[in-house]
């Protein structure tokens, strides 16, 4: 059997993007020995890729904005499944978050007073995201990155975890491999964050680096924990859907936020024909008011393109399969009409969205500031994730926290806009400082106590090897099951789709069982893609069994058979555990009672 | 369907050599698809390093034909396919094992440089900024870490001064803080004696390759180097100093 390195810290976070980074900044703060891993070089995690902004009701731009309508914008955008905790604390700490990353020495774009600069997006009532351009996440990560090295902290690059550690009901570490050699690692921990992101690369369209194969829930789910909330994967309205080879990767938000309208092959704006009762009070009903809304006009109702992203989604969905879509499948994203009212539009355009005149002249031959673009869904966050507790992050397990996307409860049914990178710091420092706490009121383990668990850890690691080139090849397992759960699981779902979905994971789960991969262990991404397999299959089931069970729509679950919302499904989050004998069990929880306080700042923002 | 020839350095160390695999490619499609579709039908084992596929996190860099871009942002359109497409790894750093390098270098550098330091608080209490003052600093924080400058610098590349010169992409970091108004750190000294700004002769090979468009020489490096004139060379600032 191939040995393996040991490495013992106080606190690991496995992740280093936005929340892994800020936990580990947190915990290295609180003076014990921290260890992170990342799947990828550092700088390089999925918050890379987040453009549009960080929400946080800082009230430069509207200063009616505060705490209380973040809160109320995040539950209503979540239709009320969220932790009500966590939406709390979110809206009250965001604010310190941002500025505390400026401190740090990020440059956020400025208002004319000098103060960070708030961008319009979806769901929130004022202008709340800071932001740089449409580069927002790399600000983030890049920040975080440069001052987390500064710390006493130990990066372990492209290295990944094959397994959770258990002893003692705790969670004391966990073993994996890192990608260069090819070697094991054995990583023993007084506490354990998880940060490892979303599940995006379980679809075939997505905006989601390779990374997101659903690690963290998959190793959770596997060590005991509860998931919950998992029915509710982001459709991100906006996606490329030209050429083929692009199609999935993200146009922000922001574009809609910059005065970007929808229309369809009829020249029309679909939105204005669809507006969901509880936001059509503060709806715009004609273009003017929305263009306003855009500019700053605080008298002016926000622009139906600015509804939350699930609703959008499904209207472009509508008019793609009603023949009034754009020539590749999708709806038309124009920004460029905005020279009918700004005369220096070109220049605006492109220092308010560089990256995305980039993309397009780059990748599509287009000028988004002369040309509309084509834009279609794309399957881009994962609401659900981790059961945690909303102060310490902490999961069901003890010494096991979670924290950024791959846990779950801030966003409820549906996330809005900007509330994710406002989540990974806000919950990533929680999660650090709960972790550090954690670690120094418990005693390490030795490797002793977990020694079956690392030989068995080898043996699913080597398992590829001993098949050997012959085996089912891995790419193909992970290609068909990101187009079958694009197809029957994806953004419009029925019974029976989802009962075939079941049949299928089934089918390549026994395929997997027998993958194989030639060459060695030295930088094998083909050995990578197998070891991947087993987390991209636990969490598409999951995904599969709460999506059936949920007999209802609502947020980022919709089901054709039963098109609308559940008076009594909306009392209650599903929870999914593995029980004894290894299957998936389900339970209903429902959702706690809120204070007083947080009960009357929904209704007064109503 | 069209077939293109890639020739793909394969191998590690001494043992590495090119490989011709044919693809089947269509419209739209870019370097870093046809090496995806090549390794999940032809060569499994592959080691390429990519993350976003869209430009924004400066995995996948590489040389292209010999030039250094990403593969992920190099259309096939824009390349000759009646010839084989050669696909290297980068060569200013040491080869790990097919198109991946070892990057750690540029890590390691980057942690001895002094971080970002922040100045006391204006009258407010508060750190005001304007637009005008930080669209410089920026241009620099675009910089997505591809390295592909620091694999074009001559001064690493070529003379292999690793130990003594910073290159490209750490000069613009250094940069970046350098010009950020609400930074106070001093970095010019080490600019001259530790990051030896001076052995760059300004050919500007590392701009013409930033896939961020960032005007790498002409909008940090000179600027840098005229600070550092300024601070240690100009001889009126000089006595300034003596009689300050």
């Amino acid at each position: 059997m191939p040995g393996y390195e040991t490495h013992e810290y106080d606190v690991l976070i496995v992740g280093a993007g936005g929340a892994g980074l800020r936990a580990a900044i947190e915990a290295a703060a609180a003076g014990v020995r921290v260890g992170v891993i990342s799947k990828s070089l550092l700088g390089k995690a999925h918050t890379v890729m987040a453009e549009g902004g960080m929400a946080a009701a800082l009230g430069h731009v509207d200063d009616r904005d505060n705490w209380r309508v973040h809160f109320a914008d995040t539950m209503r955008g979540g239709y009320y499944l969220n932790n009500w905790r966590m939406a709390e604390l979110h809206a009250k700490e965001a604010p310190d978050r941002v500025r505390e990353l400026e401190q740090w020495g990020a440059i956020f774009d400025r208002t004319p007073d000098g103060r960070i600069l708030q961008r319009n997006f979806g769901g929130h009532r004022y202008p709340r995201l800071a932001h740089v351009g449409d580069r927002t996440g790399l600000e983030i990560i890049r920040t975080l990155q440069d001052h987390a090295v500064q710390q006493s902290i130990t990066f372990h690059m492209e290295t990944t975890l094959l397994t959770l550690l258990n002893s003692g009901g705790r969670c004391v570490g966990g073993f994996g491999y890192e990608r260069e050699r090819g070697r094991y690692k054995l990583f023993l921990a007084k506490a354990v964050v998880l940060a490892t992101g979303g599940i995006g690369r379980a679809f075939q369209i997505t905006s989601n680096s390779w990374e997101y194969t659903g690690d963290g829930q998959a190793l959770a789910f596997q060590a005991g924990a509860a998931l919950r909330d998992v029915e509710f994967v982001q459709f991100h309205p906006t996606g490329m859907v030209w050429p083929p080879s692009v199609r999935g990767i993200l146009v922000t938000e922001g574009v809609r936020g910059e005065g970007g309208v929808l229309r369809n092959n009829e020249g029309k704006r679909f939105l204005f024909d669809d507006v969901p009762e509880n936001y059509r009070s503060s709806t715009a009903d004609n273009a003017e008011e929305g263009w306003r809304y855009t500019q700053g006009d605080k008298s002016a109702r926000r622009p139906p393109e600015l509804l939350t992203r699930d609703h959008v989604a499904r209207c472009i969905r509508r008019e793609v399969r009603a023949g009034r879509g754009s020539p590749h499948g999708g709806v038309f994203l124009d920004i460029a009409w905005i020279k009918e009212k700004l005369p220096n539009s070109v220049e605006h355009i492109k220092k308010k969205l560089p990256s995305m005149y980039h993309q397009f002249k780059q990748l599509a031959d287009l000028d988004i500031t002369q040309q509309p673009m084509e834009v279609g869904p794309t399957t881009h966050y994962f609401m659900g994730g981790i059961t945690v507790d909303g102060d310490t992050q902490m999961t069901g397990i003890d010494g096991l926290f979670a924290a950024g996307e791959c846990a779950a409860g801030l966003h409820g049914a549906n996330r809005l806009g900007g509330n994710s990178l406002s989540d990974l710091l806000v919950f990533g420092k929680r999660a650090g400082e709960h972790a550090a706490a954690y670690a120094s009121n418990h005693a390490a383990v030795g490797a002793s106590a977990v020694g079956d668990q690392i030989a068995s850890a080898i043996q699913r690691g080597e398992a590829p090897f001993e098949r050997g080139a012959q085996g089912e090849n891995p790419y193909a397992i992970q290609h068909e099951l990101q187009e079958m759960m694009q197809n029957l699981v994806g953004i419009v779902r029925t019974e029976d789709e989802m009962e075939q979905a079941l049949g299928a994971i089934a089918g390549l789960r026994q395929r997997a069982a027998k993958v194989g991969i030639g060459g060695n262990r030295e930088y094998n991404n083909g050995w990578h893609t197998a070891l991947d397999l087993d987390n991209l299959l636990t969490v598409a089931e999951l995904v599969t069994r709460a999506g059936k069970e949920r007999r209802e729509s609502r947020g980022g679950h919709f089901r054709e058979d039963y098109p609308d919302k559940d008076a009594e499904w909306g009392k209650v989050n599903l929870e999914l555990s593995r029980g004894p004998n290894g299957a998936i069990e389900s339970r209903k929880i429902p959702v706690r009672p809120m204070p007083e306080d947080l009960l009357q700042a929904i209704e007064e923002n109503k | 369907m069209a077939t293109a020839t890639f020739r793909i350095w394969r191998g590690e160390g001494e043992q590495s050599a090119y490989v011709d695999y044919p693809c089947e490619v269509e419209e739209g499609m870019v370097v870093l698809d046809a090496v995806h579709r090549i390794q999940a039908t032809q060569a499994n084992d592959m080691a390429v390093r990519w993350n976003c596929k869209a430009g924004k996190c400066g995995s996948c860099s590489a040389e292209i034909n010999g030039m250094p871009k990403l593969m992920c942002m190099t259309r096939l359109n824009s390349l000759d396919l009646s010839k084989p497409v050669t696909i290297e790894p980068m060569k200013a750093f040491p080869h790990i094992k097919d198109l991946v390098t070892d990057v750690s270098w540029n890590y390691e550098v980057k942690k001895q440089i002094p971080p970002f330091h922040l100045r006391p608080p204006g009258a407010d209490g508060t750190w005001r900024a304007y637009q005008k003052d930080v669209d410089r600093p920026q241009e620099f924080r675009k910089c997505i870490e591809c390295f592909l400058c620091q694999d074009v610098c001559h001064v690493l590349r070529d003379h292999h001064m690793h130990e003594k010169f910073i290159g490209p992409r750490l000069l613009i970091h250094v940069a970046q803080m350098e010009m950020n108004p609400l930074d106070d750190g001093n970095r010019l000294e080490a600019l001259k004696d530790e990051y030896n700004i001076g052995y760059c002769n300004i050919t500007k090979c590392c701009t013409k390759v930033c896939p961020e468009g960032i005007h790498i020489t002409d909008n940090a490096i000179i600027p840098l180097k005229e600070r550092v004139v300024d601070e240690f060379y100009d001889p009126l600032h000089k006595l300034f100093k003596i009689f300050k």
